[in-house]
Order: structure tokens, then sequence, then C-alpha cells
């Protein structure tokens, strides 16, 4: 399925001048990037860093070397790992869906960002990590939250501003944050996290070579396409390819930045190729496909475990909701938002499992129980947990647990009453 | 306090707009049409005018296009073309980088920024190049056209990153100017003014305010001057100073000490850089006591600096210390927005306006 860029957008001037190429999408000799029928041994190519020495070898995009795969019957997973799949993605879509219930019943408050019909990326790549990589998110991070591990409690309950939320209720929906499960954070400011991630990949990449410990950690940093028009993401390209690090940039193209259209808004909007124009591989993928994404998110994933270097993964999605639950979603063309709800990620996997006889629609349909069953609880669990105590308010600001240190009279000067009426001296 | 404002800011219920002892020094004509409307209508209507009348301005910024996550920009880009109004890419540096050429080339560039807690990325080019650019070339260039409009303040859901104060950060910077409305019509005039001001202008509008406050608008092009405070109740036992939405919270702060018997003069300073210091010293000569309100924190906000300058000017007029009632050292917390928040009861239990009798000295 190869994407709608290809077939609809100009080429631009730059471009035309060029000799007759053909548009460049650079991936690497077929043999690294099949993955499962041959072996991952082959060292991706030194070419895969210099553009022009790709030019040089016929280059194929992606998806369409997958695609034929699939036609030749070898299948892309196991039954368990196909239950995994089914079911964290069902988990995020009913997640979410509770998510709406919620707060249009008043019980959360507060920007909601939901993740309906990306639930393909997440689980793609984040099922294949361990629990001391790292996932560095945005807002819309319920679902890579959830992926990564922790728990719908937690996640329902930093929703609903709780104390027993993963941050205490500190954070709220857009920052979901996991010590335990290396989730370094939802963060409400687009681009933000990408330099965070890059500094975690720098840890992972410091112990291992200079620490000497036994360190494959990487760092997956999820974001969007109209990121990809800020400063801070070219930066961040820019030093992961010059010090090699394990990180994975996935950008999670659904073609909207609230209201602002990517091909409008982006000179050229093919983001993959961006990739190479720093010296890593650029790959572009059907975001709506899981196994097509988890084929990518493997190599790109061994690649950096094997110390190569920095990978730009552009997947191709779609959000079936609005930005946040309080946009209308009036701007978006019911036709284009059609052609994407055919291509609902959950109802084809649901498909392959079933036509490939690796899970009958009985137990399908027993996951989607389960998970609603654990939805609600993770909804009653919030509901009754307690809200944070008022002297929560204060801490956290500095490192001393209580905040602001201790006042000239020897008690902490939180506890001074007139603090929180903000007119004490601090 | 949600619901406290949200009594209070019904229709003419906005200081400054239907009471009898007060001053005004905006110059609407009262012969022309008015009409009631939101500040977003309001700065929306401002858009329209200066559009209008100077064929070379351009509005641009993140999602203008359709009207803006706040509607303030509804209807320009069918009006005037999207030559003039133009949706830019997510990078607030390169935006307001741009809209710096823009100004120096002559053009009036007034950009939204969508969030003023989104405004940090521009924070180096509007301190380093918009603020310096006439000073370091010798006049021979400037960027006066430039008008950066940013949404800003708390919201009552908005969290850590929609409901930030980043007030006092330009107040530091010399070369620019920080202008916020406190209400529609206050909001029109000072929009146009700061877009026809030969100097680059940062004006925060109270986003709280938005669908909120509710006024009678002239619909005609009128500007109201910078750098003067007006005083929009007049009292004598102690003054008030604040901006933008907190002036709804210090008037209900004021009538409940009026109850008391404590009359308050209530200054909204509308221009923070640079500030009327007459007008507040001349008041605070009168009274005797300053109170300072706003949202940001309250270690190093913009309510020192007034403090500060009162204290040298009229440490011998006054009877107390200068109080200043402002959000906590935090960062904006989401859940425990309510206790952040400088309230009416914060502001009435403080010291300066508790003492029941002009007589009492600290």
């Amino acid at each position: 399925m190869a994407t709608s860029f290809s077939a609809t957008l100009p080429l631009h001037g730059s471009q035309e001048n060029r000799l007759l190429l053909p548009p460049i999408r650079l991936a690497p000799p077929p043999s690294s990037f099949l993955g499962f029928t041959r072996s991952l041994t082959i060292p991706s190519s030194r070419r895969l860093y210099h553009a022009h020495a790709a030019r040089r070898s016929p280059v194929v995009g992606v998806q369409e070397v997958v695609k034929e795969k699939k036609v030749t019957n070898s299948l892309l997973i196991t039954k368990e790992e196909g239950l995994v799949l089914y079911e964290d993605m069902i988990l995020g879509r009913s997640f979410e869906d509770m998510c709406a219930q919620m707060y249009y019943r008043g019980k959360m408050f507060g920007f909601v960002h939901l993740y309906n019909g990306q639930e393909a990326v997440s689980t793609g790549f984040i099922k294949l990590l361990t629990q001391s990589d790292s996932v560095v998110s945005t807002y819309r991070d319920h679902v890579h939250a959830l992926s990564k591990g922790v728990s719908a409690r937690a996640v329902m309950s930093e929703l609903f501003g709780k104390v027993t939320g993963c941050c205490r209720g500190q954070g709220g929906s857009m920052h979901m944050f996991s010590k335990e499960h290396n989730m370094l954070g939802g963060f409400a400011f687009i681009g933000e996290g990408i330099p965070v991630a890059t500094g975690a990949a720098f840890t992972s990449k410091y112990k291992r070579e200079v620490l000497k410990q036994d360190c494959e950690d990487v760092t997956v940093a999820f974001f969007g396409d109209g990121t990809c028009n800020n400063g801070q993401f070219y930066e961040c390209l820019n030093m992961a390819a010059l010090y090699k690090l394990p990180i994975i940039f996935v950008v999670e193209n659904n073609l909207w930045a609230i209201g602002m259209s990517h091909l409008r808004s982006t000179s050229d909007p093919e983001i993959w190729k961006k990739g190479p124009a720093f010296g890593m591989p650029g790959v572009h993928v059907d975001g709506m496909d899981v196994l097509k994404v988890r084929e990518v998110a493997k190599e790109a994933v061994t690649r950096a475990r094997r110390g190569e270097g920095p990978t730009l993964v552009e997947c191709e999605t779609y959000r079936f909701r609005g930005h946040s639950l309080a946009d209308p979603d009036e701007l978006r063309d019911a036709a284009e938002k059609a052609k994407y709800a055919a291509r609902d990620p959950i109802t084809a996997l649901k498909k392959y499992l079933v036509e490939n006889k690796l899970a009958s629609e009985g137990e399908l349909k027993t996951i989607e129980k389960k998970i609603d069953e654990l939805v609600e609880e993770a909804v009653e669990f919030a509901d009754a947990s307690p809200q944070p105590g008022r002297s929560q308010l204060l801490e956290n600001v500095f490192a001393d647990p209580k905040g602001f240190g201790i006042g000239p009279d020897g008690r902490y000067r939180c506890e001074d009453p007139k603090f929180t009426q903000g007119t004490a001296q601090v | 306090m949600a619901s406290l404002l949200s009594r209070f800011c019904r229709k003419l219920a906005l200081p400054g707009s239907a009471h009898g002892s007060r001053m005004t020094s905006t110059t609407a004509c009262g012969s022309e049409t008015v009409k009631s409307l939101n500040l977003y209508s309001a700065i929306n209507q401002a858009l329209h005018i200066a559009l209008e009348t100077d064929p070379r301005s351009y509005v641009f910024g993140e999602d203008v296009g359709f009207g803006g996550v706040f509607r303030c920009t509804t209807g320009l880009a069918e009006r005037f073309g999207k030559n003039r109004v133009f949706n830019t890419p997510l990078c607030e540096q390169g935006i307001v980088g741009f809209g710096i050429g823009l100004a120096a080339m002559g053009n009036r560039a007034v950009v939204e920024i969508q969030v003023a807690d989104y405004i940090y990325p521009a924070f180096d080019q509007i301190v380093n190049e918009a603020a310096k650019f006439r000073y370091r070339s010798g006049n021979q260039f400037n960027c006066g056209g430039l008008t950066i409009r940013a949404p800003y303040g708390a919201v009552g859901h908005g969290g850590h990153y929609h409901s930030q104060s980043p007030e006092a950060f330009f107040c530091h910077v010399p070369g620019i100017k920080v202008v916020i409305p406190r209400s529609p019509r206050e909001a029109k005039g000072l929009l146009l003014s700061s877009i026809r001001d030969p100097n680059p202008v940062v004006f925060f509008e109270p986003k709280w305010l938005y669908r909120q406050a509710v006024e009678e608008v002239p619909e005609h092009d009128y500007m109201i001057p910078l750098s003067q405070a007006e005083i929009i109740r007049e009292g004598s036992d102690i003054t008030l100073v604040g901006w933008g939405a907190q002036l709804t919270v210090m008037e209900q702060a004021c009538l409940d000490a009026e109850k008391e018997g404590i009359s308050c003069e209530l200054i909204d300073l509308k221009t923070l850089l640079p500030w009327d210091k007459e007008t507040v010293e001349a008041s605070v000569k009168k009274t005797g006591r300053l109170l300072i309100s706003h949202e940001a924190p309250i270690t190093g906000g913009f309510g020192a600096e007034i403090s500060a300058t009162i204290l040298e000017r009229c440490f011998l007029k006054l009877e107390a210390p200068v109080s200043r009632v402002c959000g906590l050292d935090t960062p904006f917390p989401l859940v425990f927005e309510p206790f952040y928040m400088p309230t009416k009861n914060k502001a009435s239990s403080s010291s300066s306006l508790s003492s029941p009798s002009k007589t009492h000295i600290f």
C-alpha cells in the first residue's frame, strides 16, 4: 500500500533540476530490511550514510517489499505474538474510548488527546522493547504508556488527578511518566521530548562503550508531523547521527497538526527523506498495519542495539478523533476520514489472525471482554482513589522533598500558613 | 474560584464598565454604534480594522487560517486573502524571527503565538533581535511593525503548559513594550495602538476572558494610548494595582473590603513596559498603601518592580509595607490550581487590606 504522497505531490523545482534519477527513497539493500527469512547479521551497509552512494543502488520502498513477502506465504508472527499485539491494541482503543466517556461526564478535565486509529504504531514499536528501554512521547501519550507496561489503573487515576496516578496526579493527561517502565514522559510542548530522548540514548551508549556495562538499551522517540518543522527535531537528528546514538525517531504522520494540513505546511512532506540528509536511514511505512510497522521496528531496534546508530521511521497513520476532546474536528474531509477508517489497524489484524488460522473469533472476543473489564476496573479504582493532599502542591519544586527548604524558625517553609496564601516571605 | 469568576464575569460586571465613581481615559465617542462583544470578537474586530487600514500588514501564526484555536482570527483569511493571512509551520522561533524580518522591511507583522507558554523558543529572537534592532543599527532599521499576540493566564484546566503568565520575563527587556488588556473594549483599542506603535510590542491576552468577558465595544476604529494606567475605581485607603484577568478578582476583593469600610483605589496598568509610574505614585501618595496582584509566581514577578519603584519614590508616604498577592513559587499546577491562584480571599486577608483603620501602623 503505497503512500498517498507519492502519487499526488509535485516534485519541487530543485528535484527536477537534478538528473533523471527517480525520487530518492533510501532503503538499505534488501538483505537487511526483510528481517524474518534472511539473516540479520549482515551489517547495514556504510552506504546508508552516504546519500550519493544510495542513489547508485536500485531502491525500493520498504512496504512494497514487505508486501511481496506476505504474498509468498510466510507468516509474520506466531500465535502468541499475534494475541499479544491484538490485546495491546484493543487495550489502547478501549482505554481511549473510556477516556472520552469519562471526559464528557466531567470526571477528568483539562486537555485530553486521544490516540484512536494510531494503535499500530505504538504496539508495533513498543512491544519489541524491554522494560529498560526508554520511550519518549508527546501529549498523545496514554497508549504509549499502556503499551510500555504502565497499568491502566495508574494511567486512569492520573487522568482523574488522583494521588494513585503514575505521577501522583501532578501531570495529568499530557505527562505520563514511569520510572519503573522507563517511560520518560508525555510532553505538552511539541518537539520538547526529542532532545530528552537523545540524551537518554547517549546514556545507554556511554554505559556500554565507556563504562563497559552490558547495556543494550535503546530509546524510541515518538512525535508527529508538525514537529518535523520544528528546529529541535533537526538539531537532534544531527546530534544522534553525529554521536551514533541508539535511538529511533518515530514520526506518527497523521497528516494534521490541529487544523494545519501537513501537505500545506511542509516544503517536502516526505519526512523519511530527512533522515539521509543527516546521515541516517529514513524509512516510510504504512502505520495502519501493525505487522509492517513491527517489521520495520525490528530492524531499526536491532540496528540501534548493535550500535549502528539512529533511524528515522515515518509511519503514515491517522487519528480517528479530533486533535483533542475539545476539537470539533470540522476541518478534515469526510472522505479522507472514511478512507482511513476502512484501514482500521485492529480490524486488519483481526482479519489477518483469523484468515491465517492463528486465532479464532472466540479467542479474540475473550480478549476484548477481558480488556473491557480491565478498563472498567481501572475507572472504579480511579474513582475510589483519594485526591492529593494540599501539601503536595509545594513538593517537588526542588530536590528537597518539602520543596522550599527550612525557614528561619526551623520549620519547613511550606508549613508556614502564610506560605499558601502567597504572602509569606520565601 | 471558578464559580466566583463566572458569577462575576457576566455582562456589565467588568471592572470599570458600569461604575459610578471612576475615571476613564478611553477615547470612545459616545455617539458611535457599540456592540456587545466578547474578548475574542473584539480582538477579531481590531485585526480586521488593522488589516483594512494598512495594506502592508500581515497576520500569521499557527492555525490562524481557519480562525485560530481561540477564534481570534476568524474571517481574516477569507477577507484579506491567503497572501496576507496565512498559517505557518510549528516553529515559534522561526515565526517570530520571520516577523522581525518582515517588520524590518517596513511591514506590519501581527504574529500569533498559539499559547503564551509556547513563546519560549521565540524568546531568543524577541530579546536578542526584536528588542535591539533599532538600537544596534543606529536607527537605520527597526522592527516597530512587529506585534506578537499570545493568550496568557489561567483558564481553570490548563495545567502546566496552557496557563502560564510570562509577562515578567519580557518586562526585563529594554526595547520592547508589553501590553495586557483587561476587557474587550480595552483589548480592541490597545491592540490597534500596539499594532500602530513604532516599537515591537508583546500583547498578552487573558485567555480566561475570551468568552467570559462581554462588554459594549464601539465599532469604529479607536486607539487607547499605551503607557497610561487607568484608575478604574477611586478610593482613599489603599491602592491596588493589577492587569488583565486578575482585575476581576481584585474588584471582588475591593467590594468585600468596602463592606468593612475600607475604600479601595483600583488601577489597571495596561502597559507593563514602559509602565505609568506617575499615576501609581500619585495614587499611593494619596492612600499610603499599595497592594499588587498577579497570577505569575511571586518571586521575580512584575510586582517586585512596581514595589521597588514605589518604595523609592513614596517611601515617606507609605504607611505599610507594599503587599504582593501572587501565585506561588511552583510550576503552574493542574489539580491544585485553586490553591495556587491569588484569589480574592488571599487578597482580602493580606496584611494591607485586612487592617480596619487607616491609622494602623506596621
